[in-house]
């Protein structure tokens, strides 16, 4: 029988996260740092109206671009939060959660050969979005010391001739960085001087403390030169929906919306409906969950500050990165072990690169209740390696 | 800050006064003085406990009573509501708008108890017009806790 598969897929290595996922899944009364979604349900006057569009049988495919009404809010919104104006009818379009997005935007984008720089350690869809859309990826590798913001050094030092999107995913999973303005404003320099797209996946955005998300787009001569993903998952709590979206200039919009249409057909129906109020209503409830994600922010940090564990601290997203490099083991083996020794999954930094390799993705999007029993058994743990290490000694 | 600590308070009295400082990132004496001083304000006037009496072997009968009365000349409404909540029995008391006066809801053994308290204490009431009571036949949510619903985590272990 011939090879029934394709060279470019089994080329790319499954998901790092999935491989410790099958580990932990195995081990039956761990508890978890390890989610990459938020711990509240959704807000229930957004689940009603799913419930409400059911009722009403509204069960039929949408505009393939998603429902106009959808479309008008997610409008509204990006004006109201960031400032931004997209047209409703040409430059929005409603996807099967930001992962779609991601790949919609490199198969629209790419032709075979077509760099994209990607920024790691992060998401784990990018590089292999990348490969099957026939482009290749050129990570960069970012630093704690930069507090793994992207910079103009660093960006500059990966462009070729072939260069052509730059992924900006900040807020950053799983690192937690953010860029403010001004390290946008370096980076939309150099994306203009040789003539980059951005894509930039926002999905984290609301989940900014201290100062608020800035848009790449919405800085001057950039939203011609982006596709900006969003969705809302994180923000509004509504991961099980599936639903994100992507807006870009027509150009670009008009082919994703083209393979869409091909591969998807329309986003979920009774999700679209829910999102409306979720765009309109929900002010206040994202607002209440990012300041309860900071509480836990906090609290974390101060734990491992406590416990003797290095973070720089993250100022986006639900998610700490600390360093493990002074224990002298690789995050695999950290990892590995927290779970056997003390039954407490996080995910090891490589699943996101291997410049995540000395870090641990931990996430805080747990109660308080659930992140004290965790952090105490991994202080634990901590405290168990440093005795072995002053032992040895 | 004080709006910040009764925020978390008030879904959590227990917490510790180290944490509930760490997790809004301030100072612990701060907190410790502001918590002080709210309870000297009377801003703060108790810390209870939510207890879902049906799960436990005790009897309970939570009655609702709507009260209407006619405020007498030099005796108000709060003269009133006091002459209410002075009993023992009575858990709250609130003067309302609308059809009548004040809210009782009431808490006793047996349904002959309330009954009773009503019948010889309240209805007399010089001032008092009328009374209606209604039975609390289940609690499914007190104090924004829902009470008949076990929390879960549903959540993988470990997602990207």
């Amino acid at each position: 029988m011939r090879d029934p598969l394709s060279k470019t897929i089994v080329t790319i290595p499954p998901s790092g996260i999935r491989k410790f996922f099958d580990i932990v899944s195995e081990m039956k009364d761990a508890i978890s740092l390890g989610v990459g979604e938020p711990d509240f349900d959704t807000p229930w006057h957004i689940r009603e109206e799913g419930i409400y569009s059911l009722e009403r049988g509204r069960t039929f495919y949408t505009a393939n671009a998603g429902l106009r009404d959808l479309r008008v809010e997610i409008h509204n919104y990006l004006e109201r939060r960031c400032g931004l104006s997209y047209d409703p009818d040409k430059e929005v379009l409603v996807t099967v959660g930001g992962s779609e997005a991601i790949d919609l935007a490199m198969r629209a984008m790419l032709d075979p050969g077509d760099e994209v720089l990607v920024p790691q350690p992060s998401f784990v869809s990018y590089v292999p979005c990348t490969v099957l859309a026939g482009g290749v990826a050129v990570p960069i590798p970012l630093e704690e010391k930069d507090e793994f913001r992207l910079t103009a050094k660093k960006l500059r030092e990966k462009i070729t001739p072939k260069s052509k999107i730059l992924v900006l995913p900040f807020p950053g999973n799983p690192t937690g960085a953010v860029m403010r303005k001004e390290h946008l404003e370096e980076i939309a320099k150099v994306v203009e001087e040789h003539d980059l797209f951005v894509l930039s996946d926002e999905i984290y955005g609301e989940l900014t403390y201290g100062e608020e998300h800035v848009s790449i787009a919405s800085l001057p001569g950039m939203k011609e030169r982006t596709v900006l993903i969003n969705g809302f998952s994180k923000a509004f709590a509504m991961t099980g929906w599936r639903l994100g979206y992507a807006c870009a200039p027509q150009v670009i919009l008009k082919q994703m919306l083209k393979i869409h249409q091909f591969a998807i057909m329309c986003a979920p129906t009774t999700s679209q409906y829910a999102a409306i109020d979720a765009m309109k209503n929900s002010d206040e409830d994202v607002k209440h969950m990012r300041e309860s994600y900071d509480q836990r922010r906090r609290y974390l940090l101060h734990a491992f500050e406590e416990m003797g564990l290095e973070c720089f601290e993250p100022q986006g997203a639900f998610y700490a990165f600390p360093s493990i490099k002074r224990f002298g083991m690789s995050s695999d083996e950290f990892a590995n072990r927290l779970l056997q020794e003390e039954k407490v999954a996080v995910v090891p930094g490589t699943a996101f690169g291997d410049s995540g390799e000395g870090y641990l993705r931990i996430s805080y999007a747990y109660s308080l209740k659930s992140l004290k029993e965790a952090l105490g058994r991994l202080g634990r743990f901590v405290e168990r390696l440093d005795g072995k290490n002053n032992g040895g000694q | 800050m004080r709006e910040k600590i009764l925020a978390v308070i008030e879904k959590n009295s227990r917490i510790d006064i180290r944490d509930l400082a760490i997790l809004l990132g301030e100072n612990e004496v701060a907190v410790a003085n502001e918590i002080a001083e709210m309870e000297k304000e009377h801003i703060i006037c108790g810390y209870h406990t939510l207890i879902n009496w049906e799960n436990t072997s005790e009897e309970k009968v939570v009655a609702l009573i709507e009260v209407r009365v006619t405020p007498q000349r030099g005796m108000g409404f709060d003269k009133l509501a006091e002459r209410i909540y002075q009993y023992s029995e009575v858990n709250a008391v609130y003067l309302m708008s609308g059809a009548y006066d004040f809210t009782v809801i009431l808490e006793g053994k047996t349904m002959r108890q309330v009954a009773q308290f009503v019948s010889d204490k309240l209805a007399p009431l010089d001032s008092v017009l009328s009374t209606a009571t209604h039975f609390v036949l289940k609690k499914y949510k007190d104090h924004g806790t829902i009470l008949c619903d076990e929390f879960q985590d549903e959540r993988m272990l470990i997602t990207p």
